[in-house]
Parts: structure tokens; C-alpha cells; sequence
């Protein structure tokens, strides 16, 4: 399985993710943002947790614009994978691959502990690993973590099983708790826990390791 | 040409930071602020012959998240 963990000035999360893709198998490319392709044969896009662009104007804004953003959106649309995580969530709201945003916390914190999640469904390539019900602890680290949509969108996801992780406890007021979204096509996942920050038994947990090598697996059989 | 884009959160979407505002100026013994919302202010020097339309199409892509931002355009000079 081949993955490319895009790069952005400021990413800080791109060294965890590639550990954490290699770790479970993947043969991984970093890609700085002015590249106007991606890597031939990449199934897998990374989008990594930072501080793209110092956050101006507003968090992943500037990356979304990036050229290598548009290599991202044609992946998408010829059915590849892509995990955005935390700051990479963020860009892909920002690029209209993911509805809704991820607004200021609620109690306008930066917010860096571990939380738990709960794990919605099993059904799709991030999740096959874990069982819907389990309860899984990753990290978080944000300021801009806050989930917002409109009703009709979160009637949506809802109805379509699109929400894989709610935390147990919301730590930024997002809306019904919600952790992640998934894409229509279920191939596209974001979220602002990190699970690459959790593949280690140095990290003080592991559950993190379950996401990548289910991802794996779906995607050396595809 | 000079122009100025006003980016604000669209009516009905919570401002976490207009509220702490509006309870900051409160606990400063300012009475009645009944709500406070905060935007951006975003000005633009651009060549001359720049269409409204043209910087319509910046907010579009860029200055504002229409999903919950709305923007208006000042032309100033």
C-alpha cells in the first residue's frame, strides 16, 4: 500500500503519521505542498495535524488553496483514500471534501489531553478494525476542534452512519459529540483526535494501531 | 483601487468569542450589551479595473467559509 503524508510549513504531525503508516506496513512519501501531483500509484493521502500557514485567516484555509490540494481533491474523486487528522481534518473541510467546520472551542481553550471515543460503526476502512461500542483513548490537541454543521448535514451523517468516533466526553463543544466525519464514499476520514499519536507503547497507548493496520489491510486487498 | 471585505459569522452560528466579549464588558460594568459578534475586517489594494464580481470570487474561494461566514464588499477609492 503506498501513502503520501502531505507537508505543509507547519505541519508538526507529518513525522508521526509516516512512523505510524510505516509501522503498520505502508510504503510511505512525504509531499511538500508545491507539488502539483501526487506520487503514481498512491492509494493513500495524509493529511497531518499542525499549524499549516500559522493558521491565518482560518485554520487549513491556506493549505486547501495549496497546489498540492488539487492533486488531493482529483485523488479523491478517482475513489482514493485520504485521513486528514486534526490540522489535516481541518483542510479537508476547508477543501469541500468534508461538509461542515471546525469552529473555535467552545470554552475557547486549547484543549491537549487524552479522551475517549466511542467507536460508531465498523464500516469503513478506518474502523474495520476496532467493533462498533469499543471505546478507544486518543490523544487531542487543538484549539479549533469545535464540529459545526447544519441539521440537515448532521441528519445526514447520522442517517448514514458517517460519524465513526464521538468522544465519551466532549472536550470542544462540537456538535452530538462528533470526533470524526466520514465522506459519502466512506473513503475520506477526518478527525481531530490522533490516532498516530497512539501506535507505541511509549505514547501510553495503543490504540491507535488497530486504525492503521485495518486501513491497511482493506487496502492490500482492494 | 482600495476595497474593504467585511467576513462575519452568518446569523444562527455561535460566536464563542463574541460571547466572551460580551461577558468580559459586562464583568467591566458596562450594562446592556446584549450581543456581541466578531468579524473580520479584510482590506485589499488591487489593480485598477478590479471588478466587484472578482472579489466576489476571492470570498468565494478564500476570505470567507460560506458555510458559516457571510461577507460583504466596500469599494473605497
Amino acid at each position: 500500500m503506498k501513502a503520501a503524508v502531505l507537508v505543509f510549513p507547519g505541519s508538526n504531525c507529518d513525522r508521526d503519521m509516516a512512523v505510524a503508516l510505516r509501522g503498520a506496513g505502508a510504503d510511505v512519501t512525504m509531499v511538500w505542498h508545491k507539488e502539483g501531483e501526487l506520487p503514481s500509484g498512491v492509494d493513500l493521502v495524509a493529511v497531518p495535524g499542525g499549524f499549516s500557514f500559522g493558521d491565518y485567516l482560518r485554520c487549513g484555509a491556506i493549505a486547501a488553496q495549496a497546489p498540492i490540494a488539487a492533486a488531493l481533491q482529483n485523488h479523491v474523486k478517482r475513489g482514493g483514500y485520504a485521513l486528514g487528522v486534526c490540522n489535516g481534518f481541518q483542510v479537508l473541510t476547508e477543501t469541500g471534501l468534508l461538509p461542515g467546520i471546525l469552529m473555535r472551542n467552545a470554552a475557547l481553550k486549547f484543549v491537549c489531553k487524552t479522551v475517549g471515543l466511542r467507536v460508531e460503526t465498523s464500516q469503513s476502512a478506518f474502523t474495520n478494525g476496532y467493533k462498533a461500542g469499543d471505546v478507544v483513548n486518543f490523544p487531542v490537541a487543538h484549539h479549533d476542534g469545535n464540529y459545526v454543521t447544519d441539521a440537515e448535514t448532521l441528519d445526514m451523517l447520522k442517517g448514514e452512519a458517517r460519524i465513526p468516533f464521538r468522544y465519551t466526553d466532549n472536550p470542544n463543544g462540537s456538535i452530538d459529540d462528533i470526533a470524526a466525519v466520514l465522506s459519502e464514499n466512506r473513503r475520506v476520514l477526518g478527525m481531530m483526535p490522533h490516532p498516530e499519536r497512539a501506535v507505541d507503547a511509549g505514547h501510553g497507548g495503543t490504540d491507535g494501531q488497530a486504525l492503521f493496520r485495518g486501513l491497511l489491510s482493506e487496502l492490500m486487498t482492494a | 483601487m482600495k476595497a474593504k471585505v467585511h467576513v462575519m459569522l452568518k446569523e444562527g452560528v455561535l460566536d464563542p468569542q463574541g460571547a466572551a466579549i460580551q461577558h468580559a464588558l459586562g464583568a467591566l460594568g458596562f450594562a446592556g450589551v446584549n450581543e456581541v459578534r466578531q468579524g473580520k475586517v479584510i482590506l485589499l489594494d488591487l489593480a485598477d479595473g478590479t471588478t466587484e464580481p472578482m472579489i466576489a470570487e476571492m470570498c468565494e474561494k478564500l476570505l470567507a467559509n460560506t458555510v458559516i461566514e457571510s461577507y460583504t464588499i466596500e469599494i473605497m477609492s
